[in-house]
């Protein structure tokens, strides 16, 4: 088995593993990070997002093999983050969290979009949203969320 | 505390936003083995024999001849199998379940276990019916026959697919003879009994535990019970912990949905009024019965939703056919009716040719009418002032108007609707007999023990709320834990609007006794039970009475744009006005409010599922659409204050009424843009092809 290394919180990580396993797996399984959650297995549904180098990835349809070299960022890693705590006030106050499943993903999704575009109007948030599925709010009420975490975070992006 | 509506942080949204939060998927043991089910292949057949490889060693199969008790899991109508054994009824029908250590092992021994069938001859018509229900009010017979005219119309629905984000899946461990099963799941208590039948145990055997839920909607309503006796007769037989955690794929192709429905609506109409309706809807049960029945119900009792009519002839039938199972999801029969209703008002109108909005309101229910089984509406009905501010806030009038020539390819379409809240007829008196209890520590932290589930909507905010206020305590005082059966007594599934309205009265009650016998530093225990108003009189027999002690109500308003091409939809924006009593928390109803809604008009338009022979098409995320945040048009809602006796603090149900209203308010903002009648929802580009090129009008 080859080595893989890369960067996963900020923290180096080096694995001895089929370099073909579907990073979500090795995440959850070997890295006991369950943050990322598996919806639908096949890169629809945004449940399983995390970041590589900043942008937003589905871990669910990545092999191990493709994070070599890279940065890893999981809502694990990204939750100690003062950016993090924008968009936490920001989802709580707009009532944007219903099961909850999809809401790390989405996160991850909010992080992405604003990182690129700290200045985002309604439909570019609902375009940079739209790998992320939410079947409980409709999502006005995240499309919000971001919304005031864009304005209140002012500087951090 | 402040007004009880006003809004709260959501009591675990933290956790849930962190990725800290423990879903079922995110568990394990270190001895623990995984569950794969071999399933049919054929939707009817005989099995001549099944055929299971040598197995390494530690795994196990387990199938129907390791059922201690009955190989059938225990929902309304008992005919559904834990695991096949000489007969599949359909494709995906479990057969049984391979156990082991490695889940890549498990799944080769899935694909090498061969069956050999002997087919039958399947059924896909709605031909076949198990189930039959009718009644009549006034005198429907008379009516139709002193009519100036009849008119008849016919309405069909497809199947929509819950879709919840997190698939199905529980999690058990077997220890000092006890099963002990977590899961994803509505109602613990229906596991519970479930697996007690199942297992021929005694109930002190079985622990059910909830584990937060991913989202649900009705299809973890019956549908875990049946994983849930499987997983125990696994663990019964093995002894170790065992996961089962269904994939999309196979959740999508084997849970329970909403039924595809068909029906027929006669009007008799006399000096341009309704007087009189026959009304016949058929659903596709699918292979067994499960909760159709129940289904029915809800959809027969619905069949004049918002208005009086005072004669009407109602009979429904469930139709068995060798498909998957369908059952509960949000809105449980309603709408396909209130979609069948509310078209055929409109139809009707469009024939007379007189203005649709007129016609309506002639017909609109009002304080002191009969209902469609002729009980009463008893509380006031705030319908007239919903629907003037619905037309106000969209520009209905002045929409209608202009887009009434097909040329422009806009359209805006209003639906009215009610929901009954809580169980159909005697069910909350008969069956369910809620009963909770709260507990006070010595430390003076009050625990809530009810089994309602919060599957997201928010359902510990609000009882936490009810109790904190009523007690007049800060709510960190109050505690809620996920459902555990040894814990809780059983108030009931989480389903049918009813856990606000019913558990939440029961809650509020138990904290006004709490409050005038508090004792500091004392364990006190309240017990409380759910009593049937006196008022509430329902015949199951004939279906007369009142089929519900409450009625929330609603309005949605939907514009659309229709491509002139490609007929594809835009749906620009939602209205709505709801009366839900009082809300208990307005970011909570109004998150319900959009959700509901979303889920409501992609129903009308969006959400596509088939079946070829039993097989199901549209089985993954890729395959079947729902809204994403492009496609969710923006909402306004508005929220209408009409507080029910009953209810705590006046609340009413709201997680269903939402969804019921969304598809006949697009499907006529569609017919609207296209100048055609929308007979069958999803109304999707290929479907509006047909309509346009072949319809007459």
């Amino acid at each position: 088995m080859p080595t893989i290394n890369f960067t996963l919180n900020g923290k180096p990580v080096s694995l001895n593993t089929d370099p073909t396993r579907r990073f979500l797996d090795v995440l959850r399984e070997e890295l006991t990070l369950t943050g990322p959650k598996e919806g639908c297995g096949e890169g629809e549904c945004g449940a399983c997002a995390v970041l590589i180098d900043g942008h937003i990835t589905n871990s669910c349809i990545l092999p191990l093999g493709n994070v070599s070299g890279r940065e890893v960022m999981t809502i694990e890693g990204y939750r100690e983050t003062k950016r993090y705590r924008v968009l936490e006030e920001a989802y709580i106050a707009e009532g944007a969290v219903q099961c909850g499943i999809c809401i790390p993903g989405m996160i991850i999704a909010s992080e992405s979009l604003l990182a690129h575009n700290p200045h985002p109007t309604d439909d570019d948030i609902r375009i940079g949203l739209s790998g992320n599925l939410c079947r409980c709010t409709g999502y006005n009420m995240i499309v919000r969320a971001v919304k005031r975490a864009a304005t209140r975070g002012k500087g951090l992006w | 505390m402040p007004d009880i509506h006003q809004s709260v942080p959501k009591i675990d949204a933290k956790e849930k936003i962190s990725g800290r939060m423990t879903y079922v998927a995110d568990m394990r043991y270190d001895d623990m083995l995984y569950a794969k089910t071999v399933r049919s292949s054929q939707a009817h057949a005989r099995i001549r024999s099944v055929r299971v490889p040598t197995l390494p060693e530690g795994y196990h199969v387990v199938d129907h001849r390791d059922i201690p008790g009955k190989n059938v899991v225990k929902m309304i109508f008992d005919d559904w199998p834990v695991f096949a054994s000489d007969t599949v009824h359909h494709v995906g029908e479990p057969i049984m379940l391979v156990v082991g250590p490695d889940k890549r092992i498990v799944q080769t021994l899935v694909d090498a276990i061969v069956i050999d069938y002997e087919p039958l001859n399947p059924t896909f018509s709605m031909t076949d019916s198990v189930v039959n229900y009718h009644y009549d009010k006034g005198d429907p017979a008379s009516a139709f026959k002193a009519a100036d005219t009849t008119v008849a119309y016919d309405y069909e629905t497809g199947y929509q697919e819950q879709a919840y984000i997190e698939p199905q899946g529980f999690i058990g461990t077997y220890d000092d003879e006890r099963i002990h099963l977590i899961g994803s799941i509505q109602a613990p208590y229906y596991v519970k009994n479930a697996v007690i039948d199942t297992m021929a145990c005694d109930p002190d055997a079985i622990r059910v535990v909830q584990a937060t839920v991913g989202g649900a909607f009705g299809g973890k309503e019956e549908f875990p019970s049946l994983m849930g006796c499987q997983l125990a007769v696994a663990l019964n037989k093995i002894k170790r912990p065992i996961k089962l955690i269904y994939e999309r794929e196979e959740d999508m192709d084997v849970t329970t949905k909403r039924h595809p429905s068909k029906t027929r609506i006669e009007g008799a109409i006399k000096e341009g009024r309704i007087t009189a309706l026959r009304i016949h809807i058929g659903i596709d049960g699918g292979a067994f019965i499960g909760l159709s029945g129940v289904v029915l119900s809800r959809a027969i009792i619905a069949a004049t939703s918002a208005y009086t009519v005072d004669n009407l002839d109602v009979s429904g039938d469930v139709y068995k056919t060798n498909t998957v199972p369908n059952g509960a999801f949000r809105g449980f029969g309603a709408p396909q009716m209130i979609y069948a209703v509310e078209m055929f008002f409109h139809h009707v109108a469009k024939h007379l040719n007189v203005d649709v909005h007129d016609f309506r309101l002639k017909h609109l229910a009002k304080q002191g009418n009969h209902t469609s089984t002729s009980g009463l509406f008893r509380d006031p009905i705030l319908m007239p002032e919903m629907i003037e501010r619905a037309c106000a806030m969209s520009d209905y009038h002045t929409k209608r108007k202009a887009y009434a020539n097909p040329e422009v390819y806009k359209g805006i379409g209003m639906s009215w609707f009610l929901h009954g809240c809580g169980f159909t007829g005697s069910g909350e008196a008969e069956h369910i007999k809620a009963k909770i209890k709260l507990e006070k520590l010595p430390d003076g932290l009050v625990y809530l023990r009810v089994a309602a589930v919060d599957m997201g909507q928010g359902a510990k905010t609000t009882l936490m709320k009810v109790a904190a206020k009523t007690l007049d305590l800060p709510l960190e005082r109050i505690r809620y834990e996920n459902p555990d059966t040894d814990l809780v007594p059983d108030s009931g599934p989480t389903v049918a609007s009813r856990t606000a309205m019913v558990v939440g009265g029961l809650v509020a009650r138990a904290a006004t006794k709490l409050k005038k016998t508090w004792i500091d530093d004392e364990h006190q225990v309240i017990h409380e039970q759910y009593v049937q108003p006196d008022y509430v009189r329902w015949n199951q027999d004939t279906f007369t009475g009142d089929a519900y002690p409450a009625y929330s109500w609603g309005v949605n308003v939907v514009e659309v744009e229709v491509d002139k091409t490609t007929l594809e939809v835009e749906v620009k924006h939602i209205w709505s006005t709801y009366d839900v009593g009082q809300s208990l928390d307005d970011n909570i109803v109004l998150g319900q409010a959009d959700g509901g809604t979303a889920q409501g008009v992609a129903y009308g338009y969006l959400e596509v599922m088939r079946h070829r022979e039993g097989k199901l098409l549209h089985k993954n995320m890729t395959d079947y659409v729902i809204p994403t945040a492009v496609d969710m048009a923006k909402t306004t809602t508005e929220l209408y204050n009409n507080p029910f006796a009953l209810g705590p603090y006046g609340a009413k149900g709201a997680g269903e009424l939402t969804l019921v209203g969304g598809a006949p308010a697009v499907a006529l903002a569609i017919e609207m843009a296209i100048g055609k009648r929308v007979h069958a929802i999803p109304a999707t580009p290929e479907y509006l092809m047909e309509v346009l090129h072949h319809a007459n009008d």
